[in-house]
């Protein structure tokens, strides 16, 4: 559970969880989130759980640091159940237009494309958070013959709904933005829907999501 | 007349749809938004007499040129700005602070803002304008908010309604103070940098580069010298983070910023000096200051009090 809770500026709750990122640590960050939103204390404004931290905003005319500490530590989530999360299928097509890093990752890696994809989509992952830009899953962990470092250069754009590896992670560009991880292919999905107003993200914390291969005339057909 | 609007001549650099922001969306990757300089935006909407949260239209730098079509309608302009009043016959110089008056085919010009980024323009009316996610606020990296969630475009109409007919002579004599000291509380990533780095980081100048804009500020000055990790585990940012980049820069994170990164947090300005934070243009150096949490607590009523007291004397 939480090792120690400290201020982040003179607005927020510094929650840790500890330095490791498994899935463990992660679900309790989760679990602790869902019920400091259902606990209703007065002045939080935001709460931002990531792989083993979670921030707790809160407005400075309504409370303040020791008060807003003092609540979070008594509540007692002892019989609080976590609900389980979703499973999510999503398609990519790994056409060439695509996969710009493929190349790159064949060498990087020692292994052939067939097999990068074969590793890659036969496994499940798992949706430690969600954030950086609006909706953008971050998912492990991979087979460790997959884990390559960022491109040396970022991209200035990223194309949107590409699939991209680093590390024992992989995410979904929900927008154009800058960055730098290995892309592999497409997504037709809009994982961020600005145009639901209640629930906009299709993928969130706790999520386990699990990719399939479609080809590009799929990819056009479908949703061209 | 049939329809009250605003005609887009001029959209300026960086012209949003703003209310107070929205909140309880970080985990999904949305930011506060919102006004940048919140106290310019109620004296906005007080001189106005519209609600606190009602949405603005937010200016940067250069702000926009209007052409206004309809039914008489007051507004009035917050913030240190030049602007000006193009009337059938006459220029009329614009004055920040007190409810002025647009008559149909006037054109309001909101030239530039002094020595200061953000500027405001309220109406006694309101946008017709959409909603999304519990605000009006534009964020245009996530596309959502008023406008489509993009900034204001040449050519295009703003429509209003509910005009308020009665006049109010609602001022307020107000001087927006500049400050060059930035108050800091100590981030939780302090003790990854140097003793050099830390006593440089609250002993030099930095200066506000041209790469700063909602989302954030980029400083230039010494390199701020990482001995542990220049990369951690992404964890969730708040408005006001400062964060150490690999090469040694301070970015400061502002109202539409990426709701988690990747560098340490060396400190995070205090929510009183936030506003005026946001107005220091660019080319501008800024010094950081070390406060306690207590201390920023306490600056913060005071700053909060002064605020509500602006308010009452528009009336």
């Amino acid at each position: 559970m939480i090792k120690n809770i400290s201020n982040l500026g003179d607005a927020a709750l510094y929650c840790d969880f500890g330095n490791d990122v498994n899935r463990e640590i992660n679900l309790n960050v989760i679990q602790f989130f869902k019920n400091i939103k259902k606990s209703n204390i007065p002045g939080i404004t935001n709460i931002t759980p990531s792989y083993n931290k979670l921030i707790i905003s809160f407005d400075l005319n309504i409370t303040n640091f020791d008060k807003i500490k003092t609540e979070v530590e008594q509540l007692n989530f002892k019989n609080e159940i976590v609900n389980e999360g979703n499973l999510i299928k999503i398609p990519v097509c790994c056409d060439n237009d695509f996969a710009l890093d493929i190349k790159r990752l064949e060498k990087l890696l020692n292994l052939e494309k067939e097999e990068i994809y074969k590793k890659f989509f036969s496994k499940k992952y798992y949706c430690y958070m969600t954030g950086f830009i609006a909706g953008m899953p971050f998912l492990g962990d991979l087979n460790d013959s997959l884990y390559a470092r960022r491109l040396d250069t970022p991209r200035v754009k990223v194309p949107k709904n590409s699939i991209g590896l680093t590390e024992q992670f992989c995410n979904i560009y929900t927008f154009e933005s800058p960055g730098g991880w290995n892309i592999i292919g497409k997504t037709p999905l809009d994982i961020f829907d600005n145009k639901n107003n209640t629930s906009p993200n299709l993928i969130n914390p706790g999520d386990t999501i699990s990719f399939f291969q479609i080809s590009k005339l799929e990819f056009e057909k479908k949703y061209g | 007349m049939a329809e009250n609007y605003f005609e887009v001549l001029r959209p300026g650099i960086n012209t949003t749809f703003q209310d107070n922001g929205r909140k309880n969306y970080y985990h999904i990757g949305i930011p506060f938004s919102g006004a940048m300089d919140n106290r310019n935006f109620v004296i906005a909407n007080a001189i106005s007499n519209n609600k606190k949260n009602n949405p603005v239209i937010e200016f940067a730098l250069q702000g926009p040129k209007l052409r206004y079509k309809g039914d008489k309608v007051y507004f009035n302009v917050t913030g240190d700005v030049n602007f000006q009043i193009l009337r059938k016959n006459k220029i009329e110089e614009g004055v920040c602070y007190q409810n002025l008056v647009l008559e149909n085919n006037d054109c309001l010009d909101l030239i530039s803002t002094n020595r200061s980024v953000y500027g405001y323009l309220s109406i006694n009316a309101s946008f017709k304008i959409d909603f999304y996610l519990d605000s009006y606020s534009v964020n245009t990296k996530a596309e959502i908010g008023a406008n489509n969630g993009k900034i204001l475009q040449k050519n295009q109409i703003i429509k209003i309604e509910n005009i308020t007919k009665k006049y109010s002579l609602n001022k307020l004599d107000y001087i927006n103070s500049k400050i060059e000291n930035i108050r800091v509380i100590k981030g939780p990533h302090f003790d990854y940098f140097s003793k050099t780095a830390k006593d440089l980081f609250f002993k030099e100048k930095f200066r506000i580069t041209k790469l700063t804009d909602r989302m954030g500020i980029r400083l230039d000055g010494p390199k701020i010298e990482n001995i542990k990790y220049t990369n951690i585990k992404s964890e969730g940012l708040v408005k006001g983070t400062i964060q150490i980049t690999a090469d040694g820069d301070p970015i400061v994170m502002l109202s539409d910023h990426g709701t988690i990164g990747g560098y340490p947090k060396i400190g995070v300005v205090i929510s009183a000096d936030y506003d005026k934070l946001v107005q220091i243009p660019p080319g501008s150096k800024v010094k950081f200051k070390e406060i306690n949490l207590k201390d920023a607590e306490t600056i913060y009523k005071l700053y909060e009090m002064e605020t509500q007291n602006l308010i009452s004397k528009t009336k």
